[in-house]
């Protein structure tokens, strides 16, 4: 087996209540091969946001170490991890950047995580290939290259965040419930297109959803968080044999 | 009466840099900036004092537009650092601001009077009355937007966007929104100050009071701006401040002409302030900005 692309070892995370403070997440071990589409499940409350949040460093690990792509990030700052890790949250105005056009969103992204220099940003030269990559989603974003995205729909917002998120081939993409402000068809649609960018790039990739049915169809392993711990974990043929049943189990 | 229009035209101009000032942090990062209302007087204090030390006119201004930096900086500390709410750490440096000024000045007020200044070169007074401002306006006007519409353009100007946009989406791509908002505060009132160190010259004196209500001033030069002129572009929208300044000072001028006394400036810029604001709030019941449009295109 390959080298591991992610390792959390006996992570946790706390929150401070008052005086005292409650574990959110409680002595996580998970480790992730490249190319690996885990699914993560579990109840409100159960630790999967704040799991993303302690990978992105949005939230301070109490214990325990994170290790990406042969690196210790356990205390590497956000904006650092950003050349790593990319991320697509729920709600579709999260991810773009509303009064910049939808060129200037992908320009911006086509440099995560890299220094920001006086140099023009030469959004002219890209054109074409954003417009080729914009052509991929098949909703018209194309169309839209030169509009601000606070007049795009929902599903085209959603759309550019995870073009946006894996055009520069992410150490690790973070999908957080992301087609859930979306209606039944858009959310379908998107989750097509990320199945198709996830599998062509290989990308090594953990989806937070609450859509049993996308976490028994997508994905070549599936975990489920109860009350901050890891309490299943099927890879394989394992989840490939799971059904809505088996998984309704974890959330009695 | 020609030479008063003349003269709103370059005092527009003076003022609209730090209306442009102001836009970076107002309109690019979304916050209100009350540093502006100590920066403003604080470039016109620096640059006096150092004039009447026999600093030449050029470097002087160049200090206190130094000096107004400083201070943004001072304001982008505490509100990035110190975790101060950025309205509040911009009061609490304006204010401090004052006794830096009258220790600056030595006094309340300083005049130029018999000192070099910018606009005494023999050229510029060569110049019918009021065309120095005029002159002087423009060129710093035309040289301070187009660095600023050339930055906007580059890589660092776009994630400087990107941070006043959606802060979220800068740092989950690498853009530490804290230290845009540090680069807006300093860049923004440095413009502010240049303003106030050439409004000082043009004026012949500095006073620790010509801060009171800039901010008011700056705001509505962007309003202005923007409700005249509707969709525009980042780029064209800093011009449009400059334009909406020099309008403003047209209104000025008109309620000066109607009898007000100039002790009432503050009041009126208030209200005229306060109705542009709210014209967004009304426009799709009055229709305003269409018969402010037609209105304008009427008159001139």
């Amino acid at each position: 087996m390959a080298e591991a692309q992610l390792t959390l070892h006996q992570v946790n995370v706390n929150v401070a209540v008052g005086e005292t403070s409650r574990p959110l997440l409680k002595n996580i071990d998970l480790t992730v091969a490249p190319g690996d589409f885990v699914t993560v499940l579990g109840a409100n409350g159960a630790g999967k946001s704040t799991l993303f949040n302690a990978i992105t460093g949005d939230k301070p690990v109490a214990a325990g170490t994170i290790t990406l792509a042969g690196e210790d990030i356990t205390r590497a700052r956000p904006e650092h991890r950003a050349r790593l890790i990319a991320r697509v949250f729920q709600d579709p105005k999260m991810g773009t950047a509303p009064r910049m056009t939808v060129a200037e969103n992908l320009l911006l992204a086509s440099r995560r995580g890299r220094r920001l220099t006086l140099k023009s940003r030469g959004l002219k030269a890209r054109m074409a290939e954003f417009q080729a990559l914009a052509k991929q989603t098949t909703n018209g974003l194309d169309q839209a290259l030169n509009k601000p995205t606070e007049e795009l729909s929902g599903g085209q917002r959603q759309a550019l965040s995870l073009l946006m998120a894996t055009m520069e081939e992410p150490a690790l993409l973070l999908l957080d419930e992301h087609t859930a402000a979306l209606d039944p068809h858009t959310s379908s649609e998107i989750m097509t297109l990320t199945n198709t960018i996830v599998q062509q790039e290989h990308l090594t990739c953990l989806m937070i959803t609450h859509q049993l049915e996308d976490a028994l169809a997508y994905g070549n392993r599936l975990i489920v968080l109860q009350d901050g711990q890891l309490v299943a974990d099927y890879a394989g043929a394992q989840k490939a044999a799971l059904t809505r049943a088996d998984l309704l189990q974890y959330f009695a | 009466m020609m030479s008063l229009g003349v003269s709103a035209i370059g005092q527009g101009l003076l003022y609209g840099l730090m209306g442009v000032g102001l836009f970076l942090t107002f309109r690019i990062l979304d916050f209100p900036d009350m540093t502006v209302e100590g920066t403003f007087p604080l470039g016109a204090a620096v640059t006096v004092a150092a004039i009447t030390h026999g600093v030449s006119p050029l470097l002087a201004t160049l200090l206190g537009m130094l000096a107004g930096m400083a201070a943004g900086a001072i304001t982008g500390f505490l509100t990035t650092v110190g975790k101060v709410p950025v309205l509040l750490a911009g009061i609490l440096v304006m204010t401090g601001a004052y006794s830096v000024n009258l220790r600056i000045m030595g006094r309340s007020n300083l005049s130029l009077l018999n000192k070099a200044n910018l606009f005494g070169t023999k050229f510029l007074q060569a110049l019918p009355p009021y065309f120095d401002s005029v002159l002087v306006g423009l060129v710093v006007a035309v040289v301070v937007v187009t660095l600023l519409i050339l930055f906007l353009n580059t890589q660092l100007g776009q994630g400087f966007i990107a941070a006043g946009d959606n802060p979220t989406m800068a740092r989950s791509l690498g853009i530490a929104p804290a230290r845009q908002e540090v680069l807006g505060l300093i860049v923004g009132n440095g413009l502010v100050a240049l303003s106030g160190a050439l409004i000082a010259q043009n004026n012949g004196y500095a006073d620790v009071n010509m801060g009171i209500g800039v901010i008011v001033i700056a705001l509505a030069s962007i309003i202005i701006g923007e409700v005249l002129f509707g969709e525009l572009t980042l780029s064209q929208r800093l011009i449009a401040t400059v334009l909406g300044s020099i309008l403003y000072r047209f209104v000025l001028l008109l309620v000066l002409k109607l009898g007000f006394s100039p002790n009432d400036l503050q009041l009126i810029s208030a209200i005229v302030l306060a109705i542009l604001i709210m014209i967004p709030a009304f426009e799709h019941r009055f229709k305003v900005r269409r018969v402010l449009k037609n209105g304008v295109k009427r008159n001139g």
